[in-house]
C-alpha cells in the first residue's frame, strides 16, 4: 500500500519505575505536517525512538507503513529521522558522515552533495563537525534525515538553534515535504512556529495523549476564543438580561470591568440572534482569537513537570530596615468580574478553574 | 491537506536498492578512515612494532657471538605485545564512540539490522588489523634476522610469527570491539580489555603456594603467554607448557565467538 502511516497502539514505555510513555494510540497520516507537542520530559523523544525501533516498547506496538520499523525492508529509504543533531563523531567531516550513512543505506554517493546543498552546508562540508555551531549541527542532522528521500520523516526539535532564516527554511521544507504526500512528524516547543507549520497536532503530557486533532480544532477547543459584547449605553441596564439569555443558550458570560460582556461557548451569530430576540441593541460584538500558545498552555498547565520559580536571592539580600514606609500594604484585591486567571487564556465554559481541573 | 496526494503517497525518484552487508562494510571503512584517532592509534602500532622489533635485536647484537638461544623472530614479541594496547583501544572505540556521541542511533536508523552492523564493523576491523600486523611483523622479522645476522629460520618459524600473530592480534581487536558493544563506554571497554589481557598474569604472581594449579593455568593461558607461544621461544611467563601457537588461536576464537554473541544480544535487546 502506498500509505505510509505511523500507527501506535497502546504504546507504553517504562524506564524502571518511571513511565515515560503511557498507552499512546495515534495515527500520523501522510500529506500533513503533524506537530508533536508536550512539556519537557513528556515522552516525545522516547516515542520517536520507539518509532524507529531504537527503544523497545514495554507494551503496545508502533508501526510504519504497517510494519515495525526493524522489520521494514529498505528502512532508510522509507523513514528518515533527526533525533539528536549532536549525534555525530566530532572528528569526522560532514561530507564523510553523510557518505558513510549513504553507503550504509545503499544510496548513491552523489546524493550526499545534493543534501549538502539542500541544507546549505556545502562550503563547510570538508570541515570536522566538532567546530560546527548549534545551527550548523542541526542542518547536518536534517541532511541525514533527508538523505534517503524517505516517505516518512521524523524531526525532533529541528529548529533548535537555527537562525530566523533557517527557521523559515525548515517551515517551508516541512510544508513542502508534506505537500509531496509524505508523512511528517515534528516535535517542537516553538508554538508560534508550530501554529504556522503544522496542520495536525498530537499533544502529550506525562506520556499520555492529551489531544489528537487539527490545529484549528485544538485552538478552538482548548481556549480561549471569546466574544466581546457591549450593549448600547442607553440599554446598559439590560446587560444582565443578555447574560441570562446567553447562559440559557449554553454559553457563559462574564462581566468585564468596563461593563462589556465576555462570552464563551457560543458563536458570534448566535449572540447576535439572542440580542435581537431580546430586542437589545449591541454596540460591539467582536471575536477574540486565542493563539496556539495559549491553547497549549491551558491544556498542559497541570502536566508540566519542570517549572521554574522566581529567583529570590533570599540568602544574599542584605538585611533591610524593618520599616518599609513606602510599602503600602496592598488591600484585598477587588473581586474581579472576569475571574482571576494565570497569564494564559481564560478557561473555556463548563470547566473548573485551572488548579482543580481534572485531567482529560 | 491535499486529498489526492493522500492516496498515492510519495515515491522517490532515487532508485530503491536493497542494501546488503557489502554496503555496510563500505560504510564502516569510510568511518574508519575518516577520523584521526584511527591514524594516531595505527601509527602508534607501526612505531611500536617496528621500533621495538629493531631496537631489541640491535641491543642484544653486541654480545651476539655466544650460543644462539632464541630464534631471531622472537624479539618481535615485545613490540607486538605493546601493540596490543593500540589494537585494543581502537577496537573498543568502534562501538563505544558511537554510543558516546549518539551516532549509533543514526547508524541503527539507517541500518536496523544489528547483525549487519556488527558483522560489518567486525569484518573491517579484523581485515585492517590483520593486514597491517602482517606487514609489520614481516618487516620487523626481516630486520631481526638481518640485524642478528642469523641464518634464515624456516617457514615453520616464519608462519606462526607473522600470519599466526596477525590473526591473533586481529581476533584480539574484534574481541575488544565486541566488549565495546556490550560495555558501551569507551573508558570502560578499554579498561575491561586491559584487565582481560593483564589481570591473569598479575593475579598469578600473587597467588599463594597452595593454589599453584590455578596459578599455572593463569600463567599458561594468559594472553601474553599465548602470544609468546607463536614464537616458540622464551620460557616466558609460562612454565613452558603453554598451548602452542595454533592452539592459542582456537582458544581465542572461541572467546571471540562468545563475545560476539553477547554483543549481538546486547545490541538487539537493549535500548539504544
Ligand atoms: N534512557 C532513559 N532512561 C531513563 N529514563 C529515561 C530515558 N529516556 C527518557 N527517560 C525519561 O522519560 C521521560 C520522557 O523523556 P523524553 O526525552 O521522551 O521527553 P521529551 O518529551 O522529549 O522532553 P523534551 O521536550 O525535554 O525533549 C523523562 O522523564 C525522562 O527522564
Ligand atoms: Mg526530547
Amino acid at each position: 500500500m502506498g500509505l505510509e502511516m505511523i500507527e501506535a497502539a497502546g504504546l507504553t514505555k517504562r524506564y524502571g519505575a518511571k513511565t515515560a510513555v503511557h498507552d499512546l494510540t495515534f495515527e500520523v497520516r501522510p500529506g500533513h505536517v503533524t506537530g508533536f507537542l508536550g512539556p519537557n520530559g513528556s515522552g516525545k523523544s522516547t516515542t520517536m525512538r520507539m518509532i524507529v525501533g531504537l527503544d523497545r516498547p514495554t507494551s503496545g506496538t508502533v508501526t510504519v507503513g504497517g510494519r515495525p520499523f526493524r522489520q521494514t525492508p529498505n528502512a532508510p529509504r522509507k523513514v528518515g529521522a533527526l533525533l539528536d543533531a549532536q549525534a555525530v563523531h566530532g572528528g569526522r567531516s560532514a561530507r564523510n558522515h553523510l557518505l558513510s550513512l549513504a553507503q550504509l543505506s545503499g544510496i548513491p554517493a552523489s546524493r550526499v552533495e545534493e543534501v549538502l546543498d539542500v541544507v546549505g552546508l556545502r562550503d563547510v562540508a570538508g570541515k570536522r563537525s566538532k567546530g560546527f555551531s548549534l545551527g550548523m549541527g542541526q542542518r547536518l542532522g536534517i541532511a541525514a534525515a533527508l538523505l534517503g528521500d524517505p516517505q516518512v520523516l521524523l524531526f525532533d526539535e529541528p529548529v533548535n538553534g537555527l537562525d530566523p532564516e533557517g527557521i523559515y527554511w525548515v517551515r517551508t521544507l516541512m510544508k513542502r515535504l508534506a505537500a509531496e504526500g509524505r508523512t511528517v512528524l515534528v516535535s517542537s516547543h516553538l508554538m508560534s512556529e508550530m501554529a504556522v507549520t503544522a496542520d495536525h497536532l498530537l499533544v502529550i503530557g506525562r506520556g499520555r495523549l492529551l489531544a489528537d486533532m487539527s490545529v484549528r480544532e485544538f485552538i478552538s477547543r482548548n481556549s480561549a476564543d471569546f466574544a466581546r459584547v457591549r450593549v448600547a449605553d442607553d440599554a446598559a441596564g439590560r446587560t444582565g438580561e443578555l447574560a441570562a439569555a446567553v447562559a440559557e443558550a449554553g454559553g457563559r458570560a462574564l462581566k468585564e470591568p468596563d461593563g462589556a460582556l465576555r462570552v464563551t461557548g457560543i458563536d458570534l451569530p448566535r449572540i447576535s440572534d439572542l440580542a435581537h430576540k431580546a430586542d437589545i441593541r449591541l454596540w460591539e460584538l467582536s471575536p477574540h482569537h486565542a493563539s496556539l500558545e495559549e491553547a497549549y498552555m491551558r491544556l498542559t498547565q497541570d502536566v508540566v513537570d519542570y517549572r521554574s520559580t522566581d529567583d529570590e536571592l533570599a540568602g544574599f539580600t542584605p538585611p533591610e530596615d524593618e520599616a518599609h514606609p513606602l510599602d503600602t500594604a496592598p488591600g484585598p484585591p477587588e473581586v474581579p468580574e472576569v475571574p482571576a486567571q494565570g497569564w494564559y487564556a481564560p478557561p473555556p465554559p463548563g470547566q473548573a478553574p485551572p488548579q482543580t481541573r481534572s485531567r482529560p | 491537506m491535499n486529498p489526492d496526494t493522500d492516496v498515492r503517497g510519495y515515491v522517490s525518484p532515487i532508485e530503491v536498492r536493497r542494501a546488503h552487508l557489502g554496503d555496510a562494510i563500505l560504510a564502516e571503512w569510510t568511518k574508519m578512515r575518516s577520523v584521526r584517532s584511527t591514524m594516531w592509534t595505527l601509527g602508534a602500532l607501526v612505531v611500536v612494532v617496528l621500533g621495538v622489533g629493531t631496537v631489541i635485536p640491535w641491543a642484544v647484537r653486541t654480545d651476539a657471538p655466544g650460543p644462539q638461544g632464541d630464534p631471531p623472530l622472537a624479539y618481535g614479541f615485545f613490540g607486538v605485545l605493546l601493540g596490543t594496547v593500540c589494537v585494543i583501544t581502537l577496537g573498543a572505540l568502534s562501538f563505544s564512540s558511537e554510543f558516546g556521541t549518539g551516532l549509533i542511533r543514526t547508524t541503527l536508523t539507517a541500518c536496523p539490522s544489528r547483525a549487519r552492523v556488527l558483522a560489518a564493523k567486525t569484518a573491517v576491523y579484523f581485515c585492517l588489523v590483520f593486514a597491517l600486523t602482517l606487514v609489520l611483523t614481516v618487516i620487523a622479522g626481516i630486520f631481526e634476522v638481518v640485524i642478528i645476522n642469523s641464518p634464515n629460520p624456516g617457514p615453520t618459524v616464519w608462519a606462526p610469527a607473522t600470519v599466526g600473530v596477525s590473526v591473533y592480534m586481529a581476533l584480539l581487536g574484534v574481541l575488544s570491539l565486541a566488549v565495546g558493544a556490550m560495555v558501551r563506554h569507551a573508558a570502560g571497554a578499554v579498561t575491561a580489555m586491559l584487565g582481560i589481557v593483564l589481570l591473569p598474569l598479575v593475579v598469578a604472581m600473587f597467588l599463594p603456594r597452595p593454589l599453584s594449579g590455578v596459578r599455572s593455568v593463569l600463567l599458561n593461558y594468559s594472553i601474553p603467554s599465548q602470544l609468546v607461544s607463536f614464537y616458540g621461544a622464551f620460557g616466558g611467563f609460562a612454565n613452558g607448557s603453554q598451548p602452542s601457537g595454533w592452539v592459542s588461536l582456537w582458544i581465542l576464537l572461541g572467546v571471540v565467538a562468545l563475545a560476539m554473541a553477547g554483543a549481538y544480544v546486547a545490541l538487539d535487546r537493549r535500548d539504544v
